[in-house]
């Protein structure tokens, strides 16, 4: 490997886990959905670092080219996050429903209230 | 029979401020007693104040959230305000209230009482595809309910206390939720369910569409519906 290219690859996997980390100070994230990022960044910087880790773990578990190592376990952390989104997506669309019949039902209550106030009112000018 | 006192119509009701006017005002007079509520799900239209207008109670969905959801709010609305029996009424005029009646008074050996439109009256014709996905969908969920339906996708539906109760905390807003799905889950948590010939009007406005491609689409997504809520984990009813 050229040294140009590997310098690169350390810079690439440093920035995505500093980007993740600072999204985390700043409350961008929460922890839950930082977590699959989180790995990710952290085996892609010590991959970069330690190429041979790559190979050698290709090996230990019998794929024959590294690289499709690396793009297999991609696959599957991306595959977690999709799968993480649409549940909480389901219940975020649950909540929101929640709410929209909640508000429904105060605003009738309200508009009640309000009338009654404005008989209330009239009775007394009487 | 359940007296009208206790019963609430729920009417959903999308942009319809042609037919809700007078379809509430023919609700009040041919079933004295009774509280019409109109779910107004999300309409862009004057739906609300014409319903208002015409002497409905009235809720709001702040968006558009499928017959299902509106139906949930239905059901919650009679739970708090202390309905026993909810009736399930189209906001376009299709279902005739004169029917009403005749389901409640079967709600006396059912849970659950569906105005079935293939069941002898009235003239009402499907054909082709969407007449098999329907008479397919009914002989299962016929199976499920462990009594003969031959119409479960009609939206003409009463519902007694247990149902009312079970459907205010679990009623499906999914697409067909409140058709396919409502079923299983209520026949599968104890429910009991039975079907009453009723005749349908024609619609107030609009076409039913006879497209084959549409009706394979609908086929497919009714099946998908139906596998989903049989995985589903069954809900108990209490009391």
């Amino acid at each position: 490997m050229n040294p140009v290219s590997y310098s690169f690859a350390i810079a690439a996997a440093a920035i995505a886990l500093l980007a993740i980390i600072e999204m985390l100070r700043r409350q961008r994230f929460r922890e839950r959905h930082a977590f699959w990022w989180l790995l990710a960044a952290i085996l892609s910087l010590v991959v970069s670092i330690f190429p041979s880790t790559l190979g050698w773990a290709a090996s230990a578990v019998g794929v024959e080219v590294p690289s499709n190592l690396a793009f297999f376990m991609s696959i599957v952390i991306l595959f977690f996050v999709t799968v993480q989104h649409s549940s909480e997506l389901t219940t975020l669309e649950e909540k929101t429903r929640v709410l929209a019949e909640h508000v429904a039902l105060v605003e009738q209550r309200l508009s009640v209230l309000k009338h009654d106030v404005g008989d209330l009112h009239r009775g007394r000018d009487l | 029979m359940p007296s009208l006192h206790d019963t609430l119509i729920v009417m959903p009701a999308f942009n319809e401020e042609e037919a809700v006017g007078a379809v509430v005002k023919e609700v009040l007079s041919t079933l004295p007693g009774v509280r019409c509520l109109v779910v107004n799900d999300g309409s862009t239209d004057r739906t609300a104040h014409v319903a208002l207008a015409a002497g409905a109670t009235v809720l709001t969905l702040p968006f558009n959230l499928g017959v299902g959801g509106a139906m949930r709010l239905g059901f919650q609305y009679a739970v708090e305000n202390g309905f026993d029996f909810v009736v399930q009424i189209d906001a376009d005029g299709q279902h005739n209230p004169r029917s009403v009646p005749e389901l409640l008074a079967q709600l006396e050996h059912a849970d659950i009482v569906i105005g079935a439109r293939f069941a002898g009256t009235g003239e009402y014709d499907v054909t082709g595809p969407r007449k098999w996905a329907m008479k397919s969908l009914a002989a299962i969920i016929s199976r499920i309910a462990k009594t003969r339906l031959t119409d479960v996708t009609s939206g003409f539906k009463a519902a007694g206390p247990r149902a009312v109760h079970l459907f205010a905390a679990n009623y499906p807003a999914e697409y067909l939720g409140d058709t396919i799905e409502s079923l299983v889950l209520a026949s599968r948590g104890g429910c009991t369910v039975l079907q009453v010939p009723v005749a349908m009007r024609p619609r107030a406005g609009g076409v039913p569409s006879h497209n084959p491609m549409k009706s394979a689409v609908y086929l497919g997504r009714a099946g998908m519906a139906l596998v989903i809520a049989l995985w589903r984990t069954p809900i108990s009813v209490k009391g």
